[in-house]
């Protein structure tokens, strides 16, 4: 299981490359055949039986933040990179930069708050991070304007079989992907790791121009919308039911021959799934289905609650779920008519 | 003579967006004796081609509609579902749906609180069946629906459900039956997903690499009571597109659109619309670019169980088509 590991790593969109450097690292161990493209997305390549051209496709990048200024007292103005959740903001842990120097996101004392600021959750522009120093010269030796800050917060399993840490959107299909290349499945597909997904699906655009799939299977961490407040028919997921279908976003249709096609696969060989109620959001499929003359695409998500923020839960069952039918769905696709 | 024959069938079929598979079926049995090469591509694009050794032209005219698609089947068996393209809850109240499997329901609303907004979400689909079973077994998550209306038709004009753009899909099926001789290398695309984003278009566009690129879809007028300003109106004759949210179009392309009105007797308008976008706007930026336009069929109550258009500017447009086409 990589995914420990994954998820300890700073990996901002557009500053992928400390997740980068590990899975490159783990695809030598293996052997996998694979290059690094002009965005930075990692291209590996599983040889084997091979009916169509499958591309699978987990982004490296998280929602963070991106120093934007330093004032006189040396604290941190920032931006956030992606569509991160601004109210859980505050207080948090963060690092900053290639040397992780840590920092905690700051803003005034609830004590000075009016009362109207009290109720509702302070905009980024009101927020700051605190590095522990006290003039900007201080600030400026370690942190420069242009440098990103990744939410620090450790793995942890708990509970039955759940997994706390950050980044599980999408490390858990990193983790999937590489899991699948070290298999050396007699199935041929590309793994690809992607840059740059949270603003905008800019590295799976390109990549999907190189390889021109057939099919693109694309993993992810999904919104998981299980939470007591929320009515059954708008919970998007749920942690512990499975691997997770998508049927609609924002960004695609999928594909629904080949969507049912993954669905009958998941019961034939026992792999708990469930559908994906909701039609908000959007992942690489977007762009993979749409690049030059078009490719079927389905995506298999792992449910993860608390998804862009700080922290994120996900259950290693779903994780399971997601590989073994991801491994099916490839087999069944690669053995021909 | 408008064909209602032809326009009642394909307004009738079912095909919301990311579902075309019967209207692609449908138009390739209609056009399969007079293309001389049919091809469907990965996203379902239907292309009927022309062979010729001049100049490469596009036509392309969407097959989707706008629908529902299934979400949430609860467990006294009523269906929660999210648009398929431009639709809102407050259009939807009321409305019989029907699906693939020609079953029926209709959208009714949760009791709403007071001055509560109307979202999608508050709405839910009764199927008219108090049988769970039958209900399980019949409808799923990922199903799609579309309205049912009727097609109606005066001396004049049509009320019918999916205009847009079945309506352009009857000009290119016309347009195609009377090719006219010529040496260009006409493509005909019936397209895909246009209503989610004119993402069907987009690939198209790539894999044929077209000289000139023309839509035919439906635009709105301003001609209703406190409507929308706008010189478009039915009865007005074919729209030439000079620019809407996604395109402006290539002024050699109006030209050629003009010229050839102008020449031909045909009787048209010009359309700028300040909202909405049609396969054009993906297939102009494809590649290294291709000078695009749209011919557009005005069509009033758009995006609704009733779209209205004229028959004779649709006379017009077919006339429009097959000109640019030589």
């Amino acid at each position: 299981m990589f995914l420990n590991e994954l998820t300890e790593l700073s990996g901002v969109s557009g500053c992928e490359y400390e997740v980068r450097n590990y899975i490159k690292g783990k695809l030598s161990e293996m052997g996998c055949e694979f290059y690094v493209d002009k965005l930075g997305n990692i291209i590996a390549h599983n040889k084997g039986k091979k009916n169509k051209n499958i591309m699978l496709s987990a982004h490296m990048d998280e929602v963070g933040l991106i120093v934007s200024n330093i004032d006189s007292d040396g604290f941190i103005k920032f931006k956030a990179v992606g569509g991160i959740d601004q109210r859980v903001l505050n207080s948090k842990v963060v690092v900053i930069g290639e040397n992780k120097i840590p920092g905690v996101i700051g803003s005034k004392a609830v004590h000075l708050m009016s009362e109207e600021e009290r109720g509702s959750s302070l905009p980024i522009d009101k927020l700051y991070i605190d590095i522990g120093t006290s003039t900007k010269e201080e600030t400026e030796k370690v942190v420069n304007i242009g440098d990103y800050a990744a939410f620090k917060s450790d793995y942890v399993e708990f509970g039955n079989n759940m997994i706390k840490a950050k980044a599980l959107d999408n490390r858990a299909g990193c983790s999937i992907i590489l899991e699948l290349l070290s298999q050396n499945l007699d199935a041929d597909f590309y793994g690809v790791f992607t840059v740059m997904e949270e603003v905008g699906l800019r590295g799976a655009e390109t990549a999907a121009y190189q390889l021109e799939p057939d099919l693109g299977i694309v993993l992810e961490g999904t919104v998981c919308a299980d939470m007591p407040e929320v009515d059954e028919h708008e919970s998007s997921t749920f942690i512990g039911k499975g691997a997770v279908l998508s049927l609609m976003d924002n960004a695609t249709i999928y594909d629904i021959e080949t969507v049912r096609s993954a669905a009958k696969i998941a019961e034939d060989n026992n792999i708990t799934y469930q559908y994906r109620r909701s039609t908000s959001g959007g992942n690489d499929a977007g762009v993979i289905h749409k690049t030059k003359r078009g490719a079927k695409v389905v995506a298999i998500s792992v449910p993860c609650r608390y998804i862009h923020s700080s922290i994120s839960v996900a259950s290693k069952n779903d994780i399971d779920s997601a590989l073994k039918l991801t491994k099916q769905v490839i087999i069944e696709n690669q053995k021909g008519e | 003579m408008f064909n209602s024959e032809l326009m009642k069938k394909l307004s009738d079929c079912f095909s919301p967006s990311g579902r075309e598979k019967k209207i692609c079926e449908m138009i390739m049995d209609e056009i399969k004796d007079f293309a001389d090469e049919i091809t469907i591509d990965p996203l379902g694009n239907l292309i009927a081609r022309k062979k010729g050794a001049g100049k490469k032209i596009l036509f392309s005219a969407h097959m989707d509609q706008i629908g529902l698609i299934i979400t949430h089947v609860d467990k006294k068996g009523f269906l929660r579902f999210a648009n398929v393209g431009g639709l809102n809850a407050k259009e939807l109240l009321g409305l019989r749906m029907v699906f693939l499997n020609g079953l029926e329901g209709v959208i009714c609303q949760e009791e709403l609180k007071d001055k509560e907004t109307l979202l999608t979400s508050k709405l839910f689909l009764d199927v008219a069946s108090t049988d769970e079973e039958f209900i399980r077994n019949n409808f799923h998550i990922g199903d799609m629906c579309v309205f049912k209306t009727e097609y109606y038709e005066t001396e004049d004009c049509v009320i019918c459900k999916a205009a847009d753009d079945r309506i352009g899909c009857y000009i290119l099926i016309e347009a195609l039956k009377n090719h006219p001789k010529t040496d260009n290398d006409i493509y005909y695309v019936f397209s895909v997903q246009e209503e989610v984003g004119c993402r069907g278009a987009k690939t198209a566009g790539y894999t044929i690499e077209p000289d000139l690129a023309i839509a035919v879809d439906v635009t709105a007028t301003g001609d209703t009571p406190d409507g929308i300003k706008m010189d478009v109106k039915l009865g007005g004759g074919a729209a030439i597109k000079l620019m809407d949210k996604s395109i402006i179009t290539h002024t050699d392309v109006k030209e050629l659109l003009t010229n050839t009105a102008e020449k031909n007797n045909i009787k048209y308008q010009y359309e700028i619309l300040e909202f909405g976008g049609t396969d054009a706007g993906p297939i102009h930026t494809s590649r290294e670019g291709v000078p695009s336009g749209v011919i557009s069929i005005p069509t009033r109550n758009l995006h609704t169980s009733g779209e209205i258009f004229n028959k004779s500017d649709v006379e017009e447009c077919i006339k429009l088509v097959i000109a640019v086409s030589k």
